[in-house]
């Protein structure tokens, strides 16, 4: 087969295409990225939200989250007088849209972000049977959506909700903590957007973070302590009825 | 749904396949356990029942990964478990007990106990039905007396195994599920003890039907003495398993810890009609109290048969209604402790009713197959039968 000139200027653009995916090796790759230096949480400060649900229409946006699951939510409370046992909560559609005006009076009202809690100790990890839940050496757990059977397991572990199984992709599905995103130096698409700072993205492995300073000097909490799951999402002004 | 539950929580993950999971597993392991009665203990009485309780639990046993086959959102990545196990999942070694309890004992067993019979209808048959037993023989005509005292010997030995085995089956369903410490209606270190107990009881109720069915089929007599001990191992099951149920039930009533309001409320109101009503009432209460009566009392063969048939029928619905309750029950309310939902089954869908009702079939289709290719009559059972039948 012979080419002649014209042939070869229109299979030029295509070949330096073709040459420049394989000079970029994995497309989705962070080359600079060293797993080994970073050990990613998240600062959440309930004083600071204001319940837009900026986050969460950002997080569907960003990943394609499904209608009607959530990847992040976010609860109101409203906790009357001394009954902290019996708040009432409601987080209509994962507070994506806002919420109308609650109870003004009567006790207090508080919004709370919630998300995966990227555990230490992740008891939707520990049980899953193949492994496709795992760990990232930078402290994020991750779905490997190729490997997840679908067996749910892991959705009934989650002590916080933080699990749904994906109507399409027919595995488990959750936070990834936008890993595609923090991996190449940005920050979560939750955090970018909520207009108050009220989330903040916090790698505890770089002394440099504000988180650490944060941590010193306020009085922070994770969800559920007793059991233990080593939570890195750190709650500033969490009060005792949170679930 | 009721209150406040996390926005994911409000669709039900496991539905009435998982229910059908621990159920058909469970009444493997009690089928065996009865089985072994005779083979470790010695228990002559449960002869009759030896071969029918086997040939049960393997027909169970086959059937009992299915609903989580179906239930899976991937089944075709099932073979991952084997392949590359993670080795802090409880599921995980789901796999490996099945495997273990089903080709290293059960099957083992079986084929050990009727190598004599297989031998002899391959020598005998003709056609597929020759060809069939010429291949379950596998390739082993000898069938003198030293090496059927061998058979027997080994077959020992692979009861003695088989028990421990069939422990851990069930045990190990009801750690999958007592090990899930967000859950706290099922996070108890009792669970696995629970689930055993009430297989054993499901197992030997559901032999003890079996035997009585097969016998009304074949017309043959009952042997009286055999039900009679079956009943009897069924009741001191029975009081052990009821005994641990309260004993959670009492502890969590007393300790009443953050979750108690919210398990409370829902027994109150979801779950008052199958755990209330048809789990502890007609399910549990009911079948202890007919078969106290009958252990206290001596009533005719009739009036027996009646009792020990409602008692066992009564006895099924119940576990059945166990099962529902942990895992439906266990899903019905928020982790939030702040609300609940409702499961809506669904019929025709892959999780749905027919396929569950069509699993609970197939064992009996299959058992029917195995009695029919594995005869578990032997002919001094039937005389047995027939001597006990009249008293």
């Amino acid at each position: 087969m012979t080419l002649n000139r014209r042939q070869i200027l229109l299979l030029l653009p295509a070949a330096a295409i073709a040459w420049d995916y394989v000079l970029a090796d994995n497309p989705n790759g962070s080359p600079n990225y060293k797993m080994s230096e970073h050990w990613w949480g998240m600062l959440i400060d309930i004083t600071k939200c204001i319940g837009c649900g900026s986050c969460v229409r950002a997080c569907e946006m960003e990943n394609d989250v499904p209608e009607g699951y959530f990847r992040t939510w976010i609860e109101r409370y409203h906790v009357s007088d001394w009954h902290i046992e019996t708040p009432e909560v409601d987080s209509p559609n994962g507070g994506k849209e806002g919420f109308l005006p609650g109870k003004a009076e009567g006790g207090k009202n508080f919004f709370v972000p919630k998300m995966c809690n990227h555990c230490v100790d992740s008891p939707c990890s520990q049980v899953c049977p193949v492994g496709a839940t795992f760990h990232t050496p930078d402290g994020v757990v991750l779905v490997d959506y190729d490997y997840c059977l679908g067996c749910r397991y892991c959705i009934q572990a989650c002590p916080y909700g933080c699990r749904f199984f994906h109507p399409k992709k027919h595995t488990a599905d959750k936070c990834t903590l936008c890993y595609h995103r923090i991996t190449k130096g940005m920050t979560t698409a939750c955090c970018e957007a909520c207009p108050t700072g009220a989330r903040q993205l916090a790698d505890l492995k770089n002394p440099n973070d504000p988180i650490h300073s944060f941590l010193k000097t306020h009085s922070v909490q994770v969800l559920k302590p007793h059991l233990a799951t080593g939570s890195k999402l750190f709650y500033n002004g969490l009060d005792g009825s949170v679930r | 749904m009721e209150g406040f539950m996390y926005p994911n929580e409000v669709e039900l993950q496991w539905s009435i396949l998982i229910v059908l999971y621990p159920f058909l597993t469970g009444l493997v392991a009690g089928a065996f356990i009865l089985a072994s009665l005779e083979r470790v203990f010695r228990v002559e009485e449960v002869k009759p029942t030896y071969r029918l309780a086997l040939l049960t639990a393997l027909a169970f046993l086959i059937v009992a990964p299915l609903p989580l086959q179906l239930h899976l959102g991937h089944p075709e990545r099932s073979l991952e478990m084997y392949l590359t196990p993670h080795r802090a999942s409880a599921m995980a070694m789901f796999g490996f007990v099945y495997l273990w309890y089903l080709m290293a004992v059960l099957v083992v067993e079986i084929w050990l106990d009727y190598r004599r019979d297989i031998v002899r209808l391959a020598q005998s048959c003709r056609g597929v039905k020759g060809l069939l037993y010429r291949v379950l023989t596998l390739g082993s005509y000898n069938i003198s007396p030293a090496a059927l005292r061998i058979d027997d010997r080994v077959g020992w030995i692979i009861t003695l195994i088989g028990i421990p085995s069939a422990f851990l089956l069930h045990g190990y369903v009801g750690f999958i599920f007592g090990s899930v410490k967000a859950n706290p209606w099922w996070s108890t270190p009792l669970m696995p003890v629970v689930f055993l107990f009430s297989a054993m009881v499901s197992g030997i109720a559901l032999v003890l039907l079996m035997y009585l069915a097969t016998c009304a089929m074949r017309r043959v007599a009952v042997d009286m003495r055999c039900l009679d001990t079956i009943a009897k191992y069924l009741f001191y099951t029975f009081v052990i398993d009821f005994s641990l149920e309260m004993l959670d039930l009492i502890h969590r009533i007393y300790e009443a810890d953050e979750s108690f309001r919210s398990l409370d409320f829902m027994v109150h109101t979801r779950l008052f009609l199958s755990q209330i009503l048809i789990q502890i009432f007609l399910g549990t209460l009911t079948p202890l109290a007919l078969l106290s009566l009958s252990q206290i009392f001596t009533f005719s063969v009739a009036v027996r048969r009646r009792i020990y048939a409602t008692s066992a029928i009564l006895t099924i619905v119940g576990i059945f209604a166990m099962r529902w309750n942990v895992v439906i029950g266990g899903q019905l309310f928020s982790k939030s402790f702040l609300g609940y939902t409702t499961y809506k089954m669904a019929f025709v869908t892959r999780e749905g009713l027919v396929p569950a009702v069509a699993l609970m079939i197939l064992p009996f289709v299959i058992l029917y197959v195995l009695i029919k290719v594995l005869p578990p009559w032997q002919e001094e059972s039937v005389v047995v039968a027939e001597a006990h039948g009249d008293d």
